[in-house]
């Protein structure tokens, strides 16, 4: 805010004139970059199929109506798959995270100056690559199939459940571990009752919303060969069955409102 | 000594647990142990394959003390290129059709119809996974970053509208009150009551969405969808782990510089 | 029994928190120990048993000293030191039980501490404690579902099932109203007579501390500027410790209240 003096009289704005200008400059600039952006994207882009579109998705629409249900027999075990991808993803994430967590965590870490940043960098650099890519890689590495799903959203979910874990050890109540400690506890013994029992919910918390996601994740993997329901995506899309793209779908829109409702439920019963 | 202490002296004490009911107790315990079974045993894992497979994890590992930037410098350069103006372009179109879909969606400002509107598209934005999205868009408008930034987009629309809604639901009624006190239009409610209150808010959710999109936006181009994905999915291909490790490396490096560049305009902002 | 020589604490910011304090509590003696906020006063009861790590002097525990000792020492003379706190520090999503229990933790191992199952005379005890203060009915609601000042008094069972021979107080009545500051300020003067500990007791309740204790310290910027009997505590000590104001009003109040209490 700034009053400032004209013609004698004083003026009110709400910023003074630099500030104004600033802000004026940023916007410029922020228009100017979107505006190459979108040049850039126009550029690389066909428009004749642009203005097509309409019509292909009319026709692609009209093919996939209505989905064929009888493939439904074959997509019960893929299902089956891509749930334990998702909840054994998760299982073994949690595991390898919360040592990370408390290495990563201030006032938990063994040593700040050279094993924290070791467990920062795993956080970074799992966090950063999404699962997807992550199962390009391991079904490289240990081939086809569930097992490389599952490995990848493990790897992936490490980083995201530790960094969320190790923030809520970061705001713990201090004193209460302070309480333990002084009664002549044991370092593990601190843990157990300073430390655990106040993360126990955050860790609770993060354990569901994770498999939540990782479910939605675990739907698509097979687009890469990493197993589960995406594996019959990949192969129905490949072949133009648009009946059973629709169908297919369906299921994976079914099992994600399922999974929002179940990790719904469990929060609110731990919370 | 009282009545209660009697009847407790001498008697072992355990912890009550967390599930009182003992039947729904044992009933999830031994169904998560059956269900655990079921599931480990169901994954069949090809050891022998996993076994051959370890060299090229290890030459992955080495890959990455020693990335080759060089030899698809070109390739790289367009990919990435491509990457940021993605998830740029597409942040500020979705924070753009965010904002008037938030107010929308946001029970204490907007009218019934309206409001479960918006609460529909947010809802069908969320449900739906990007790669998805991506592969109808790609089937749609042909390969190109077109796909890829309309996903985006979408995307952009579920995650902001929905926290950009709740944080208008949360916010302080009695400031906006005062504002409607004056006799203001609702526009102008708008711009002196709810703005100056979730615009910092809205700045921060900004920054994390381009960070998401950015990340996103690597993975688009495995469907056709534009960016560094395509160049990534074909040096995995190649068995070109260095120049893999490469871009991966690039990836983290930006979503690092991106999340403390957040974490500075953030702080800054609020 | 309790004996500091030349405590000094000096922290990482340059604070000089405690400056030579020479201090000697005798077994059976609460001790009161006043002064305005950062005087110094959690530091020297975190010095005592090295939840804070004094920067030079000696805290000797009968003849132990324990500036000395490595972790594994330190551990064991902890047990004989039962600390309270300002805000009880109970581990809240812990019930009344395992957090009266968790003073036995540097009696037990890791494992049979994890899976609660402490010795039978360790469960009796907790539950004789709950009972001298009144809430053994409460053994198994969860620590945050009481009110402040029945948590203090879990806190009380929680550093008495220690079976210390000092008991260090910071603050006991701080977060409390001021009924029920009475009441547990009674509670562990009772407690340390019955149980003949030596204690020493922070407070800024100058009232409080002359109704209650024997003995009061006065602390100002690290560094002891009074020790004597509650009636020595005349409007001039006050001002020496806490700076000019008014006292005559504190004191009034405090014989008024004595008064009360005899009468009573």
């Amino acid at each position: 805010m700034a009053i400032s003096t004209v013609d004698g009289q004083k003026v009110w704005q709400r910023r003074d004139r630099n500030t104004q200008f600033k802000i004026w400059f940023a916007w410029l600039i922020g228009t100017a970059v979107f505006m190459w952006c979108w040049q850039q994207i126009s550029a690389a882009t066909t428009w004749q199929f642009f203005w097509d579109a309409p019509r292909i998705a009319a026709d692609i629409g009209g093919r996939a109506v209505p989905p064929r249900w009888s493939y439904m027999d074959k997509l019960w075990e893929p299902l089956w798959d891509t749930l334990n991808i998702a909840t054994l993803g998760t299982v073994l994430a949690l595991m390898m995270a919360v040592p990370v967590a408390f290495m990563a965590a201030r006032n938990t870490t063994p040593s700040a100056l050279f094993v924290r940043p070791i467990a920062l960098l795993i956080i970074v650099s799992t966090r950063s690559i999404n699962s997807l890519i992550w199962a390009l890689l391991l079904v490289k590495i240990l081939g086809p199939g569930v097992f490389a799903g599952l490995v990848a959203i493990s790897i992936r979910s490490i980083g995201f459940c530790a960094k969320l874990l190790y923030e809520a050890i970061e705001e713990i109540d201090e004193t209460q571990v302070e309480a333990i400690t002084a009664t002549g506890a044991s370092r593990w013994q601190v843990m157990a009752y300073g430390i655990v029992p106040q993360v126990l919910p955050a860790f609770a918390g993060i354990a569901v919303f994770r498999w939540d996601i990782n479910l939605r994740e675990s739907t698509v993997l097979g687009l890469v060969g990493a197993g589960g329901i995406g594996l019959q995506l990949q192969g129905s899309l490949n072949t133009l069955a648009w009946p059973q793209v629709s169908l297919i779908l369906l299921v994976i829109l079914f099992a994600v409102v399922v999974s929002e409702w179940v990790s719904a439920k469990v929060r609110g019963a731990i919370i | 000594m009282s009545v209660a202490l009697e009847a407790r002296l001498g008697q072992p004490w355990k912890k009550p647990p967390f599930i009182s009911s003992p039947g729904l107790r044992w009933a999830l315990l031994i169904g998560g142990v059956i269900y655990l079974i079921l599931a480990i045993y169901s994954i069949d894992v090809n050891w022998a394959r996993v076994y051959r497979g370890l060299d090229r994890g290890w030459q992955f590992v080495i890959a990455f003390a020693n990335p080759d930037f060089t030899s698809r410098a070109g390739e790289i350069k367009d990919g990435m290129i491509e990457s940021a103006v993605m998830a740029f372009a597409s942040t500020v179109v979705g924070i753009g059709i965010s904002i008037p879909i938030g107010l929308g969606a946001a029970r204490n400002i907007s009218i019934l119809p309206v409001y479960l509107v918006c609460r529909a598209v947010i809802a069908l934005s969320r449900a739906l996974n990007e790669i998805v999205v991506a592969i109808l868009l790609v089937a749609i408008f042909g390969f190109g970053p077109l796909a890829g930034f309309l996903t985006l987009s979408f995307a952009t629309i579920g995650f902001l509208s929905k926290l950009l809604a709740e944080e208008i639901e949360d916010m302080d009624r009695i400031q906006a009150e005062a504002v409607r006190s004056t006799g203001a239009t609702w526009l102008q409610r708008y711009i002196y009551g709810i703005h100056p209150q979730v615009v910092p808010r809205l700045i921060g959710l900004s920054i994390y969405r381009l960070d998401i999109n950015f990340r996103e936006s690597a993975v688009l181009g495995i469907v056709g969808a534009g960016g560094i994905g395509a160049t990534l999915n074909t040096a995995f291909d190649r068995y070109e782990f260095d120049t893999a490790a490469a871009i991966l490396l690039m990836i983290i490096v930006t979503v690092m510089a991106l999340e403390y560049l957040s974490g500075i305009i953030r702080a800054r902002v609020q | 029994m309790l004996r500091l020589k030349k405590l000094t604490k000096i922290y990482k910011t340059g604070d000089r928190a405690l400056n030579d304090v020479d201090l000697e509590v005798p077994t059976g003696q609460v001790l009161a120990l006043i002064g305005p906020s950062g005087a110094g006063k959690s530091t020297l009861i975190r010095c005592i048993n090295r939840l804070v790590e004094p920067t030079s002097g000696t805290v000797e525990l009968g003849d132990v000293e324990l500036t000395g000792l490595g972790l594994g020492g330190l551990r064991k003379e902890r047990r004989r030191m039962g600390m309270i706190f300002q805000e009880y520090a109970l581990v809240e999503r812990l019930t009344v039980m395992e957090n009266v229990l968790s003073g036995r933790l540097g009696y037990v191992g890791f494992w049979r501490s994890f899976l609660r199952k402490y010795p039978q005379k360790d469960v009796d005890e907790a539950f004789r404690l709950l009972d001298r203060v009144g809430l053994v009915e409460m053994a198994d609601k969860r620590a945050d579902e009481l009110s402040g000042g029945q948590r203090q008094r879990v806190g009380i069972c929680r550093a008495l099932i220690q079976n210390p021979s000092v008991l260090l107080v910071d603050e006991p009545t701080a977060s409390l109203d001021p009924k029920t500051s009475r009441q547990i300020m009674r509670l562990i003067v009772e407690l340390c007579k019955e149980r003949e500990l030596a204690a020493i007791v922070n407070i800024h309740d100058v009232a409080l501390a002359q109704m209650f204790v024997s003995r009061i310290v006065g602390l100002k910027l690290g560094t002891m500027v009074f020790d004597g009997t509650p009636a020595e505590l005349t409007e001039g000590v006050l001002t020496r410790i806490y700076g000019d104001e008014d006292w005559s009003e504190t004191i009034q109040k405090v014989e008024d209240e004595d008064e009360m209490d005899a009468a009573q």
